[in-house]
């Protein structure tokens, strides 16, 4: 059956404090989670109280500015701090999220920051992605194509380009991979080791909606599954959560209908 | 990379990822469940109406407005509807959180028997009445 409570090692407790605010007025407390592999210890929430005049506006810059100047044994991923790498997804004020792009202004009260949900823990903030990359190599994200190379590009319409790109900006090709939205989906919780989730579909869809491609119909029965597909509920929350403003459950329900519309 | 998968196996991630490969179906019953719940949606308005007719009649007045041929075709197919569309929804909640897979297949048998059995006995019932 579903586990629904966690184990006793995996309960969180209460952690340390650290004021570093020195009575400043702008001061804000951010509560982290901590787990070190290496000891026996439960994870912990850790509190932090500093002083938002001495790091920059994003919750990326308060960890960065907690690692360099409080604590140096936080460990979080992070690298482009501008909402392009996805490094820095993680689950901030009950939401998943990249922490470069998320103002703590936008968070009431005390922020809460937490792993991204449901998968396992390497240390602190940072999750173990080894089994949704695989997944993410089983739908074989790569242009394939019988034909032969012709000698220039291979041409795409304008329309066909916004498939990948949607009118908006907002298409499949959007996707920087930071799993917010796999990890938001309480679908990929009970049965991520099968279902693909959002992340991976949204992927594969991209090079469905291809123009170029020429395996569809292969990428489709590689799809047709009861749970690499079909565990999707259409819950939403891939789309309610994606800080790229995507639609994995659009791309979702466009392999569907594709499905029926193949027979 | 390898690390060790379930049931002590020692797979690499990849070959953990793609499983046993796809199952190749899925489709059908996603189409079924929409048109049977597109059916309940038709057959329900008509099973409001029918209610609201029922109301304050006696037993005999009761079966004979069942007895008359829409009424009682209106009701099979209702009945065969919610029945089909209960058992494949109780697949999704089965598959969904039992993982055990002998858990899994006797509970999957028993939600079919179950709504087989009841579908069969509302069936009879209506016909018992109707003929």
């Amino acid at each position: 059956m579903a586990q629904f409570t966690l184990p006793q090692n995996s309960k969180v407790k209460k952690g340390d404090r650290y004021d570093v605010a020195n009575g400043a007025a702008n001061a804000r407390t951010f509560k982290v989670y901590r787990w070190d592999p290496d000891t026996e210890d439960n994870p912990r929430l850790d509190e932090y109280k500093v002083d938002l005049g001495k790091c920059g506006p994003m919750v990326l810059d308060a960890l960065i500015h907690i690692k360099n100047d409080v604590d140096s044994t936080l460990t979080f991923r992070r690298s482009c701090r501008e909402g392009i790498c996805g490094s820095c997804a993680m689950n901030i004020d009950g939401t998943n999220t990249l922490a470069c792009t998320k103002d703590i202004a936008d968070c009431k009260g005390d922020v809460k920051i937490t792993p991204l949900p449901h998968m396992p823990v390497v240390k602190d903030l940072v999750p173990d992605l080894t089994h949704v990359y695989a997944q993410y190599e089983t739908i074989e994200p790569w242009m394939k194509a019988d034909s032969p190379a012709p000698e220039r590009e291979r041409l795409q319409s304008p329309e066909d380009a916004n498939l990948l790109n949607g009118d908006d900006g907002h298409g499949p090709a959007g996707c920087i991979l930071c799993f917010c939205c796999s990890t938001s989906c309480p679908s990929y919780w009970w049965n991520g080791d099968r279902f693909l989730g959002p992340a991976i579909l949204l992927q594969a869809y991209r090079w469905i909606a291809d123009t170029r491609d020429e395996a569809t119909g292969e990428r489709l029965d590689a799809l047709e599954d009861p749970f690499r597909l079909y565990r999707c509920h259409t819950i939403m929350n891939c789309t309610n959560t994606c800080p790229k403003g995507l639609n994995p459950a659009k791309a979702i329900a466009e392999i569907k209908k594709m499905m029926v519309t193949r027979r | 990379m390898s690390h060790k998968g379930g049931h002590g196996k020692i797979q690499t991630t990849l070959a953990r990822a793609r499983g046993h490969g796809s199952a190749h179906h899925g489709v059908e019953s996603w189409i079924r469940l929409r048109v049977t719940a597109v059916g309940n949606a038709v057959l329900g308005l008509w099973f409001i109406w029918f209610v609201k007719k029922s109301v304050g009649l006696d037993h005999a007045a009761f079966t004979e407005l069942l007895a008359q041929p829409c009424n009682a075709v209106a009701m099979i197919l209702l009945i065969v509807s919610v029945f089909y569309h209960a058992t494949l929804g109780c697949r999704e909640i089965v598959e969904d959180y039992v993982h055990c897979e002998c858990m899994k297949i006797t509970k999957l048998l028993g939600t079919y028997l179950f709504f087989f059995a009841a579908a069969v006995a509302c069936i009879f019932s209506v016909l018992k009445i109707a003929l």
